[in-house]
């Protein structure tokens, strides 16, 4: 696979790891009343889509940013790169 | 129909034409008291075990495609007792002494082949932890034996025993493992199942669940609504696209595990080895083809197909172990879809949802543990309650902070 990095241009999928699901961006409030309910969500369950999937990819053999890759778990098919700080940001995150 | 010696022999003679079909091809009933989700080898062998342990015949066995198509067929084969933790443990041992006795049991030749597993060791700590493993195999009823470097080059003179990365210093030594002729397993437990009444339905996919008042009444499918006390899902792989028509999420990340075989060769390797440090094992078959084994792709996936990158890789631990593999063609690869639960380890377990069970989150150790997965899951339905040796591979584990995490690397799918 062909991860088209915002930054670098395209880059193959090796120099990467996987973390998995975007979502887990979005890391719960501790301070909620039901934060053990919802840290045990974040942290264990998942979607697990067929089909389009956002997930988060580490370009640890490279620049070392956090990419948001929109792909296909069907055909392997990579439909979007984003940087993992831009979508945290446009979530309201200050980094 | 009994399979014998004898009717092979009236069969050659006669021009093999009272052979029958091994199952029936039923349209489904209207309702069941079990309806087992998954015609694999799990789901087969759990309505076999239903039938013959429990007495439960009304069941159906439905199934999207064939029965055996998914990863029963796409697995490596391999039969093992090797596990550490007491959750895990006395479950495989459990499975290794049912596949011993499977095939007088249900009458058909799965090839069962106890040819003995060794997993190789490269340093002080691994021997370490090889000699725990093995005493925690031992004291659960399994063998297990600790082998030096001189014991692993009386078996295998051939290994690349001086490698500067990885030099072999011995190896953990379990003789009763093995290989079993995957498909077959698949057919037996289905002929077992059908010959007591099971309905096996193939070509029917599940599209949903009836759940009403927090009960499950049955499952629709593209052959129509059947009814059931209890609905069992058993498709690891699928899981969570499954148990999401029930709204359920899971603590399940799907992800692809691809498998190769070389082209035939004249006897070689008479065991399996594996070369954990090297993400490689191999066994051959009894075709002749080297069958190796590596690591994950590390990608979420339901493509039933990997990527070169992890081809490539398997293919260097095989030449770091074996050198003389350089001259070995490649004749196939294939991909299968692993359930890989948050702590690699497999749940049989009721669900919230009244009469609905579920099945799954086998990693890449499905095929092994067949028999003692439809056992434990057959005891689960007809008792309501879990097996002793499954007791620990329940959903809610993560909440209550029970992992059965057995290698010791944390809770996420990306590090077993």
């Amino acid at each position: 696979m062909i991860i088209n990095h915002p930054i670098l241009g395209p880059r193959d999928s090796q120099e990467f790891t996987y973390l998995g699901d975007a979502a887990l961006i979005d890391r719960p409030d501790w301070q909620a009343e039901n934060a053990a309910d919802q840290f045990h969500d974040y942290l264990y369950l998942r979607d697990n889509p067929a089909g389009e999937h956002r997930e988060l990819w580490f370009h640890e053999q490279g620049d070392r940013s956090w990419l948001v890759v929109t792909r296909n778990t069907v055909t392997h098919e990579i439909l979007n790169v984003e940087l993992a700080r831009d979508v945290a940001r446009a979530r309201g995150r200050s980094k | 129909m009994r399979y014998s010696g004898l009717k092979v022999i009236k069969e050659a003679l006669t021009g093999h034409k009272g052979w029958r079909p091994t199952w029936r091809d039923p349209e489904p009933k209207k309702s069941y008291d079990v309806v087992i989700i998954g015609g694999g080898g799990h789901g087969l062998a759990t309505a076999y075990y239903l039938a013959k342990n429990h007495g439960i015949t009304n069941v159906a066995v439905i199934e999207k495609g064939w029965i055996g198509g998914g990863n029963v067929g796409r697995n490596t084969t391999i039969i093992r007792s090797n596990y550490l933790l007491d959750g895990n443990e006395p479950f495989y041992e459990l499975s290794l002494q049912l596949w011993e006795g499977l095939e007088q049991d249900f009458n058909y030749n799965a090839m069962v082949s106890q040819r003995g597993i060794l997993n190789l060791v490269h340093t002080d700590a691994q021997r370490d932890a090889a000699r725990r493993r093995g005493n925690a195999m031992i004291l659960n009823g399994s063998d297990a034996e600790l082998l030096d470097t001189d014991g692993v080059r009386a078996m295998y003179p051939f290994l690349n025993f001086n490698d500067a990365r990885f030099p072999i210093k011995g190896g953990l030594l379990h003789r009763r493992g093995g290989t079993v002729r995957h498909d077959a397993v698949a057919w037996g437990y289905a002929r077992g199942a059908d010959l007591r009444g099971v309905d096996i339905i193939q070509n029917c996919e599940v599209t949903g669940f009836k759940i009403e008042n927090g009960k499950c009444l049955g499952v629709e499918t593209t052959k129509g609504f059947i009814g059931a006390n209890k609905v069992a899902s058993c498709v690891a792989g699928s899981s969570s696209r499954v148990m999401e028509k029930a709204g359920m999420r899971l603590p399940i990340e799907s992800h692809v595990l691809q498998a190769f075989v070389s082209e035939g060769l004249k006897p070689v390797l008479d065991g399996v080895i594996t070369f954990g440090a090297g993400h490689f094992y191999c066994s051959q078959s009894d075709k002749g083809g080297l069958v190796f084994g590596g690591d994950l792709d590390m990608y979420n996936s339901y493509a039933q197909r990997g990527n070169l990158p992890v081809v490539e890789d398997v293919m260097e631990g095989g030449m770091a172990l074996i050198p003389a593999l350089g001259r070995v063609r490649m004749l196939r690869s294939w991909g299968g879809i692993m359930d890989m639960s948050m702590d690699g380890s497999p749940f049989i377990d009721r669900t919230h949802i009244d009469g609905l069970y579920f099945n799954g989150g086998w990693c890449y150790g499905g095929f092994k543990a067949t028999p003692a997965s439809g056992w434990c899951y057959a005891h689960l339905l007809a008792t309501d309650t879990p097996h002793k040796v499954a007791s620990a591979y329940r959903l809610d584990r993560f909440r209550r902070g029970c992992m059965i995490d057995e290698k010791g690397q944390g809770a996420q799918p990306n590090l077993h």
